[in-house]
């Protein structure tokens, strides 16, 4: 079917623009080729003739030594399929593409990323400024060439780390004993830091004009704010208590994720994933494990696929639990909410630690697996949590909270996003279903065993608060429905295929692979070149991603809805930032 | 501390008096009122704020400790728990707040990134723990810790306080408590006490000597301590 599929693309693109649009025909690559100049004519084509209207991803890759670096995007049909890949090359010395901000406007941010962290100029994007890093920074580290200040080797391990077990520290080697390097005859007193100038400037007042004239006010919300669920920040621009226009700034908790993920082997990064989504490891590591057992072609045992697909469901049901008691925060309910969506989340987490070893950083999955088994006893507990605790608790929370008077009427309404700006945003998960698009990646592209398990798409109507928080209800309730299908048919048998090992043998191309992550799709976008460590590690996050339509939800509403609009959207900084 | 101990054993209580009254020095009912009233600043930076938040939820309960209410703002708390990845981004900022910041104050590295950069110590923009920029009291290990070890973290600080004396207390001292320089983001982070020495060893000739003699020296200083 997949075959069909691509031949009709082909043959369609080949039809349309000849020699602008050539499969890509690397050995484990797929997608196509295209040429910088018919980029937005393609793009325009696909979506208005083909119905690829969901752009999912937009990264880059470095190819150094050779002398060009590629864009990758990734495009969906929001009725659901595989991915369409499609490619970019340019020079690494001029490398500009179009931007597609127009057609897809999802991809303003993942433009931008890409040029903070690759270099790569974006031709017509409105706001190319840096989104991780400040303003100012020298390079862009993503790049093969740049070296950060503790550089030891290109790839570990690291031959200094133990050597006749006498290990370094990376601080004994840099001339400031510290994480820093300038550029040669760098001088800091003269130096002028960037003030915002350019973050200040580009906010503009979009309202009708009117007759009375009044005066706007910048009001900046973080990085060090109880509601922004981190060290995230928001600029507004309010005209009384209105909000007429916002720029988020993120980066805080920017900690390299992807370089230190290039110089890791494999099965480092397991840990690494962990850490994105700090409130969900197991489905991160499960994205991960994913794309690389796509490029190495295994396929994990029956009873460890059942095992994952338990361990993503209640991780889906905490941080459900999680994010509607922080949303209760936000809306002025002072922490007994968020309390009363602890307490469950406690009693997962000891499941986690009884089959982990540790109570949030899992590292649970393996390439071709898990680590180990769930004993008996272990499947006894989570029986009694599924068919007893938790749907007592989800009952309690819908007395509660669904008919209450005030969430109603700060929620209904409030933060509306349309079905048609979800889809051009790239919004993902609980955002996008709210708004009436019924796109989950466990029906749409299903992996996993999830084509045989028995479930509902949650969809909302209205595209508010209130249906996000509804779809997040309904979503615990369906996670339920598939644990007590997998806890009644999980079978007997290995948990692992092969031996256990710590150096995998990935064949070099690449993969991506996505899952339905609590947030969102999640995806891990992985180039291998054959060696043991990843040419390329990008994680498409929902959070970041999903950040891209704040602005349109928020504008026109209160300040005091704003951080209720946040809390409903449910980011989680690790993850955007990574 | 319980009643008990803050009545010193030499004094003692009548029966029908005990826990209403109690004869002890200043010292000690100072630090017995500042250690069970420790206000955590409600700030959280990464992973470890969850387990923080996990701390303060109903299992783990860290007002039993009296760490009750959390305060968003610096200028009501006591402690600052340093929750997670510090980024050259973010370091400013928690610089700003730790000044602002009354004393006494009190500041708990929790986890390894705020201790030493922990995971991430290699990234670009990552501070390899947050002492470099502001005294640390407790360090707490784990990746995130668990709540038992920030609990544990917390009590640790106030067996610290329990120690300290009025007179020596620093913030009762003659003169000024210096703020600490905010750092600048500049093409990589200047931390403005580091000034001159990024001056000397960014001069364009000398640059490879000075930085060769430092590593040089550097080496032969790590070699000795290996002998």
């Amino acid at each position: 079917m997949t075959n069909h599929w691509i031949e009709t693309l082909t043959n369609h693109l080949s039809e349309r623009f000849g020699e602008a649009v050539q499969p890509d025909s690397r050995p484990g690559y797929h997608g196509f080729i295209v040429k910088t100049e018919k980029l937005l004519e393609v793009f325009q084509s696909l979506r208005d003739e083909l119905g690829f209207d969901y752009l999912s991803s937009v990264t880059g890759v470095d190819y150094y030594p050779e002398p060009f670096m590629e864009v990758v995007y990734h495009l969906y049909k929001s009725t659901g399929g595989p991915a369409l890949v499609l490619k970019a090359q340019v020079p690494r010395d001029t490398p500009i593409v179009p931007s597609v901000v127009s057609l897809y406007p999802g991809a303003e941010f993942q433009e931008r990323e890409a040029w903070d962290l690759l270099g790569i100029r974006f031709e017509g994007h409105h706001d190319l400024r840096r989104i991780l890093m400040w303003e100012g920074f020298a390079g862009h580290p993503l790049r093969k060439d740049w070296r950060e200040p503790f550089f030891e080797e290109e790839t570990k391990p690291f031959k200094s780390r133990w050597p006749q077990g006498h290990f370094s520290r990376a601080e004994d080697r840099n001339p400031y004993r510290n994480n820093l390097s300038y550029p040669t005859g760098f001088d800091p007193e003269k130096w002028v830091p960037e003030k915002d100038e350019l973050l200040y400037g580009g906010l503009h007042f979009a309202g009708e004009d009117s007759d009375i004239k009044t005066e706007y006010v910048v009001v900046n919300l973080g990085p060090q704010h109880p509601s922004t669920h981190g060290v995230f920040r928001m600029v507004v621009l309010l005209d009384g208590e209105k909000v007429m226009d916002l720029k988020p700034v993120m980066g805080y908790l920017h900690r390299n994720h992807e370089k230190i993920g290039e110089r890791n082997t494999f099965l480092q990064n397991m840990p690494f994933t962990d850490r994105l989504d700090y409130i969900c490891s197991m489905s991160n590591n499960f994205g991960y494990a994913l794309a690389v057992e796509k490029l190495m072609g295994i396929q994990p045992p029956e009873r460890a696929e059942y095992i994952r697909v338990m361990m993503a469901e209640l991780t889906r049901f905490l941080n459900h639990m999680f994010s509607i008691g922080f949303l209760l925060n936000d809306l002025g309910a002072f922490f007994t909410p968020s309390l009363y969506a602890i307490e469950e989340r406690e009693l997962i987490l000891d499941i986690f630690e009884e089959v982990s070893g540790s109570r949030m950083m899992c590292n649970y999955f393996r390439f071709g697996g898990v680590v180990r088994d769930v004993p008996e006893y272990v499947l006894d507990k989570i029986e009694a949590l599924v068919y007893d605790r938790l749907p007592r608790k989800l009952d309690e929370f819908e007395r509660y909270l669904t008919h209450n008077e005030i969430l109603r009427s700060r929620c209904e309404g409030v933060g509306v996003l349309t079905p048609e700006q979800a889809i051009a945003l790239s919004a993902a998960g609980p955002v996008l279903r709210a708004s009436g698009v019924p796109y989950d990646v466990r029906r749409a592209d299903p992996y996993s065993i999830y084509e045989r398990l028995e479930f509902d798409v949650a969809y909302g109507i209205h595209g508010d608060i209130y249906d996000r928080y509804l779809v997040r209800i309904e979503e615990m309730r369906q996670s339920l429905r598939i644990l007590r299908q997998v806890l009644k048919d999980i079978p007997d048998g290995p948990v692992m295929v092969g031996k256990p090992q710590f150096q995998v043998r990935v064949p070099s191309g690449e993969a991506y692979g996505r899952v339905e992550g609590p947030k969102g799709e999640l995806g891990f976008y992985v180039v291998s070149n054959g060696k043991p460590n990843p040419w390329r590690y990008h994680v498409r996050a929902p959070s970041f991603i999903n950040l891209t339509s704040l602005k349109s939800m928020a504008y026109g509403s209160k300040v005091a809805d704003l951080v209720a609009i946040l809390g409903s959207i449910d980011i989680v900084l690790g993850e955007v930032d990574r | 501390m319980s009643d008990d101990e803050l009545n010193l054993r030499s004094y003692q209580i009548p029966e029908e008096l005990k826990g209403a009254v109690a004869i002890t020095t200043l010292d000690r009912i100072y630090n017995w009122s500042r250690r069970n009233s420790i206000w955590p600043m409600m700030f959280g930076l990464a992973c470890c704020a969850i387990e923080m938040i996990a701390t303060a939820a109903s299992r783990y309960d860290f007002s039993r400790f009296g760490m009750e209410v959390m305060r968003p703002s610096p200028r009501q708390a006591d402690v600052m728990i340093v929750s997670g990845t510090v980024t050259k981004k973010m370091v400013p900022q928690i610089v700003r707040l730790y000044n602002q910041m009354a004393e006494p104050r009190y500041v708990i590295a929790m986890g390894a990134c705020a201790s030493g950069g922990g995971p991430f110590k290699e990234g670009y923009n990552v501070v390899p723990g947050i002492d470099r920029f502001i005294p640390v009291d407790v360090y707490i290990p784990g990746c995130p810790p668990t709540p038992q070890a920030l609990l544990n973290g917390l009590i640790t600080l106030q067996k610290k306080i329990d120690k300290e004396s009025l007179r020596k207390a620093h913030w009762y001292q003659k003169g000024k408590s210096e703020p600490i320089p905010i750092p600048i983001l500049g093409p990589d982070l200047i931390d403005p006490r580091q000034i001159p020495l990024i001056q000397e060893l960014g001069q364009p000739k000398t640059h490879d000597v000075s930085s060769a003699v430092a590593t040089e020296g550097l080496e032969a200083q790590h070699d000795k301590s290996l002998d």
